[in-house]
C-alpha cells in the first residue's frame, strides 16, 4: 500500500517535472570533501528563463550546489561528487561531455570580482578568443560591445577599452564578469554571491542587470540577503546543513513557507 | 683590559643597570602613588641601552681610529735611509709591528720586565735572538731606528688601550647613572626603546648601503689609476687580450666582454625555458606530495659547488661535445668550449629561474584560475594566458637573477670553457670570461702597481656597470608592464 502511493507519487513528480521547462535538473546529488560530507541527496531543478535563488546560513551547501553544475568542483583536490546532473536532458558528467565546453554553456560569477590583470576589452574578448567565437576583429569588436552592452557597462567604459579592468570601482568590475561571462553566450549563468562585495548603489545596479538577463539565460543566484532573493528571483530554495529544506515560488517563500527553518531564516531568527 | 673584557664588563654593566633600572621604576611609582607610563621592564631597558649602546660604539670608533693615529706617529720615526733597496715603507712598518708584539711576548713569558727594554738587556742587536726565544721569527737583524720605532709603537699602544678602557668604561657608567637618575614614573620609556629599535634598524640598511658605496669607490678608486697608465679607449675599443708581465701589454676587454655574454646567452637559452617549465608543473600541475618532493630536489642543483660543476664540464660534457657533436662535424677540436660551460652554467642556474618562477606563479590568486575556468578555459590556456602575463613581471625578475648569477661565474668558465680570450662565433670554440681573467691577473706574487693588474679593477667596474644595467632594465621593464596591467 505504502509502497504503492510512493512509487504513485514519484510518477506523479516524474510528470509534473516533465511539465515544467528545466534547463538543468539535479537528482540526489551528494557531495564529498574528503571524509567530509557537504551535500546530501539533493533534488533540485532549474528552470528556463527563470531566477532561482539559493539562499541558507552559511556553510549549508548552497556555493557547493552551485559549483556542481559547471564543475567547478573538479578543480578542488578531494572533492568528489555523485548523483546525477542534467543540462537540457544529457548527463553532464557523461564522458561524452566536455568539461570544458560544458563551462562555456554554464557560465559563473564569483563573490569577489575576479577580472583578468587584462584590458576590459580582453577581459572581455577573453572567452570568445579561446572558443574562437569569432571571425574576424570586427566581430569580436561585435561581441565585445554588445556583451559590454549587455552587462549595462558599454557606456561608463567604451571610451577607455584599452585600460586596465582592475582599474575599474568595485561594481564595474563585477559587471565586467558578467560581461565576461556573457561573451561566451552560456546557456546557464552561476553567480555565487555576486553582490556580497559591493556597496548599495552597485548592487541595485547587479540586480537591475539580473533582471534583464532573465530573458535570454536561467540564472542560479546564491546570496545571503534575502531582500535580494526576494526582489530578483522567482524560485527560492532554501539549504540546511547541506540539506535542501524546500524549493517553492519566491512570493511563497517569503510569506508562507511549508517548514519552520525557512521561516526562522528568513524572520533572522538564526543564520 | 682587551677588547673582549671591555666589552664584557660593558655587557655586565648593562644587566646591572636593567636591574636596578626596573626596581627603581618600582619603588618611585609606589613612593609618589603615580601609575607608571610603561612597563616596568622598559625603565631597565633604557637603563641598560644608555649603558652599552653609546660605549660600544665609543669602542668601536675608537678602534678603527687608534691604529691609524699610532702608525702615522711611528712613521715619522722611520728616516727613508734604513728603506732596503726596492722595498717599501709599509714592510719596514709591518716589522715595526712584529717586533713590538714579540717584545709583549718576551716581557710576558721570561723572568724579563719593561726595565730590561731600557738598561740594554733587550736592544736592537740582541732583539732577534730574544725574540726568536719566544717562537718570533724575523727576516733579517734590526736596525736602531726600527728598534726605536717598536718602543714607540708598543708605548703608545698601551697608553691608547688604557685611555680606551677608562673612556669606554666612563661612558657607560656615566650614561648609566644618569639614565638611572632620570628615571620617573612619568617618564615614556617606551618610547626610548623603540627609537632605539629605530636607530638599530637605520642603521643595519646604512652599513649595507656604505658597504656598496664602499665597494664601487674602490674599485672606481683603481680603475681611475688604471686609466692614468693604460688608455681607456684601447680598453674599450681594442679586440685583443694579451697582458704581458714585461709591458707592453694589449688590454682590450671586448674578447673577454664577447665570452662572457655568450656563455651566459647559451647558460639563459638552457635555464629559462626548462626552468619555466618545471615552475608551470610545479605550481598548476603537480600534486602536493610529488611538489613536496620535487621542489627540494630541484633546489639541490643550487646547492652543488660551482667546482663541481666545473669537474662535470671538465670530464663528461666537454669530451662529449667535442667527441660526438664538434669533430664529427667539424667545428673544433677542444674540449673546453663556450657550448661546454653555458650548458653546465645553464643548468647549474635552473633552480634559481624554476624555485622563485614557481614561488611567483603560485602568488597569482586562485580567483584568476577559477575566473578563466569558469569560461571554459583549459588548464594550459589558462597558465598561457592568464597566469604567466599576470606573473610576469616576477618571473623577469628571477631571470635576471639567473642572468647575473651567469655572468658573475667563474669556476665553471674555467674549467668548462677554458681560458683563451676570443672573439668568435663558433660555440665550439674555447672563450674566456671577464671574471676568470680578473682572477688570473690578480693570482701570484703581484703588486697593485701595474696596467697587468690593475686592468682587474677595471674590468671588474665594467662588469658592475653591466649588472647594474641589466637591473634597471629589469624595473624599467616590469613598471611599464604594471602601468599597463594592474
Amino acid at each position: 500500500m505504502n509502497v504503492l502511493s510512493d512509487a504513485a507519487a514519484e510518477k506523479a513528480l516524474v510528470k509534473k517535472m516533465n511539465e515544467i521547462d528545466y534547463k538543468m535538473i539535479g537528482q540526489d546529488v551528494s557531495v564529498y570533501y574528503g571524509d567530509k560530507r557537504a551535500l546530501f541527496d539533493v533534488n533540485l531543478g532549474v528552470r528556463n528563463n527563470t531566477v532561482t535563488a539559493l539562499i541558507g546560513p552559511s556553510g549549508c551547501g548552497k556555493s557547493t550546489f552551485l559549483r556542481c553544475l559547471n564543475r567547478m568542483n573538479d578543480t578542488i583536490q578531494n572533492a568528489r561528487v555523485t548523483g546525477r546532473i542534467t543540462l537540457d536532458g544529457e548527463d553532464i558528467h557523461d564522458p561524452s561531455i566536455d568539461v570544458v565546453e560544458l563551462r562555456a554553456r554554464v557560465g559563473m560569477v564569483f563573490q569577489k570580482p575576479n577580472p583578468f590583470p587584462k584590458s576590459i576589452y580582453e577581459n572581455v574578448a577573453y572567452g570568445p578568443r579561446i572558443h574562437g567565437l569569432a571571425h574576424s576583429k570586427a566581430d569580436l569588436d561585435q561581441i565585445v560591445e554588445s556583451s559590454l552592452q549587455r552587462a549595462g557597462l558599454w557606456n561608463e567604459v567604451k571610451d577607455r577599452l584599452n585600460e586596465a579592468g582592475t582599474g575599474l570601482s568595485g561594481g564595474q568590475q563585477q559587471r565586467l564578469c558578467i560581461a565576461r561571462a556573457v561573451a561566451v553566450s552560456p546557456e546557464v549563468i552561476l553567480m555565487d554571491e555576486p553582490c556580497s562585495a559591493l556597496d548599495p548603489i552597485a548592487t541595485a545596479r547587479v540586480e537591475e542587470l539580473i533582471h534583464e538577463l532573465r530573458t535570454n539565460y536561467s540564472i542560479v543566484i546564491v546570496t545571503h540577503s534575502m531582500q535580494q532573493a526576494a526582489r530578483v528571483s522567482q524560485r527560492t530554495a532554501m539549504f540546511h546543513l547541506g540539506h535542501l529544506v524546500e524549493e517553492d515560488d519566491t512570493d511563497k517563500m517569503f510569506t508562507n513557507p511549508n517548514d519552520q527553518r525557512t521561516q526562522d531564516y528568513i524572520m533572522g531568527r538564526f543564520g | 683590559m682587551s677588547v673582549g673584557s671591555i666589552v664584557l664588563v660593558v655587557v655586565a654593566l648593562a644587566a646591572v643597570g636593567y636591574i636596578l633600572g626596573r626596581r627603581r621604576a618600582l619603588s618611585t611609582s609606589t613612593a609618589t602613588a603615580t601609575r607608571l607610563h610603561s612597563l616596568p621592564g622598559y625603565y631597565g631597558q633604557t637603563v641598560a641601552l644608555f649603558v652599552a649602546v653609546p660605549a660600544l660604539l665609543l669602542l668601536m670608533a675608537w678602534l678603527f681610529v687608534q691604529p691609524v693615529l699610532i702608525e702615522s706617529r711611528v712613521n715619522g720615526m722611520i728616516p727613508d735611509s734604513i728603506i732596503p733597496e726596492g722595498g717599501a715603507r709599509s714592510l719596514v712598518m709591518a716589522d715595526v709591528r712584529q717586533i713590538a708584539a714579540g717584545l709583549d711576548a718576551v716581557l710576558s713569558q721570561t723572568e724579563l720586565t719593561e726595565e730590561a727594554l731600557d738598561d740594554g738587556r733587550v736592544d736592537s742587536s740582541n732583539v732577534r735572538k730574544r725574540l726568536a726565544e719566544v717562537g718570533v721569527a724575523l727576516g733579517g737583524n734590526v736596525p736602531a731606528e726600527v728598534f726605536e720605532a717598536a718602543k714607540a709603537y708598543r708605548r703608545s699602544a698601551d697608553i691608547g688601550n688604557l685611555a680606551v678602557t677608562v673612556a669606554v668604561l666612563g661612558v657607560a657608567l656615566t650614561l648609566g647613572i644618569w639614565s638611572l637618575r632620570s628615571i620617573h614614573p612619568k617618564m615614556r620609556a617606551r618610547n626610548v626603546s623603540e627609537n632605539f629599535v629605530k636607530a638599530l634598524l637605520i642603521g643595519s640598511s646604512t652599513i649595507a648601503i656604505l658597504t656598496t658605496a664602499g665597494i664601487v669607490a674602490s674599485l672606481v678608486f683603481e680603475t681611475i689609476n688604471f686609466f692614468r697608465m693604460y688608455p681607456a679607449s684601447e680598453f674599450f675599443f681594442s679586440t685583443v687580450w694579451n697582458p704581458q708581465f714585461r709591458g707592453g701589454s694589449e688590454l682590450g676587454i671586448l674578447p673577454l666582454l664577447w665570452g662572457t655574454l655568450y656563455i651566459s646567452l647559451v647558460a639563459l637559452l638552457v635555464a629559462v625555458p626548462i626552468g619555466l617549465l618545471i615552475a608551470i608543473y610545479l605550481a598548476d600541475y603537480a600534486g602536493p606530495s610529488l611538489r613536496s618532493f620535487a621542489k627540494p630536489a630541484i633546489e639541490i642543483l643550487a646547492g652543488i659547488p660551482t667546482i663541481v660543476y666545473g669537474l662535470f664540464a671538465l670530464i663528461t660534457v666537454g669530451p662529449f661535445l667535442r667527441d660526438w657533436i664538434a669533430q664529427p662535424l667539424g667545428l673544433g677540436n677542444s674540449s673546453s668550449s663556450v657550448l661546454t660551460a653555458g650548458l653546465v652554467m645553464g643548468v647549474m642556474i635552473i633552480p634559481f629561474v624554476s624555485s622563485l618562477s614557481d614561488d611567483i606563479i603560485n602568488a597569482v590568486p586562485q580567483a584568476m584560475r577559477d575566473g578563466s575556468y569558469a569560461l571554459g578555459a583549459t588548464q594550459s590556456e589558462t597558465i598561457r594566458r592568464v597566469i604567466l602575463p599576470a606573473a610576469l613581471p616576477g618571473i623577469v625578475g628571477a631571470i635576471l637573477l639567473a642572468a647575473s648569477r651567469a655572468i658573475g661565474e667563474t669556476m665553471i668558465v674555467v674549467l668548462g670553457a677554458g681560458a683563451a680570450a676570443k672573439l668568435d662565433l663558433n660555440p665550439f670554440e674555447a672563450m674566456t670570461t671577464v671574471t676568470v681573467k680578473i682572477v688570473s691577473q690578480l693570482t701570484g706574487d703581484t703588486e697593485f702597481a701595474s696596467p697587468e693588474t690593475l686592468v682587474a679593477f677595471a674590468l671588474g667596474l665594467t662588469l658592475f656597470v653591466l649588472t647594474l644595467g641589466l637591473n634597471v632594465l629589469a624595473l624599467y621593464v616590469v613598471r611599464k608592464y604594471r602601468e599597463q596591467y594592474e
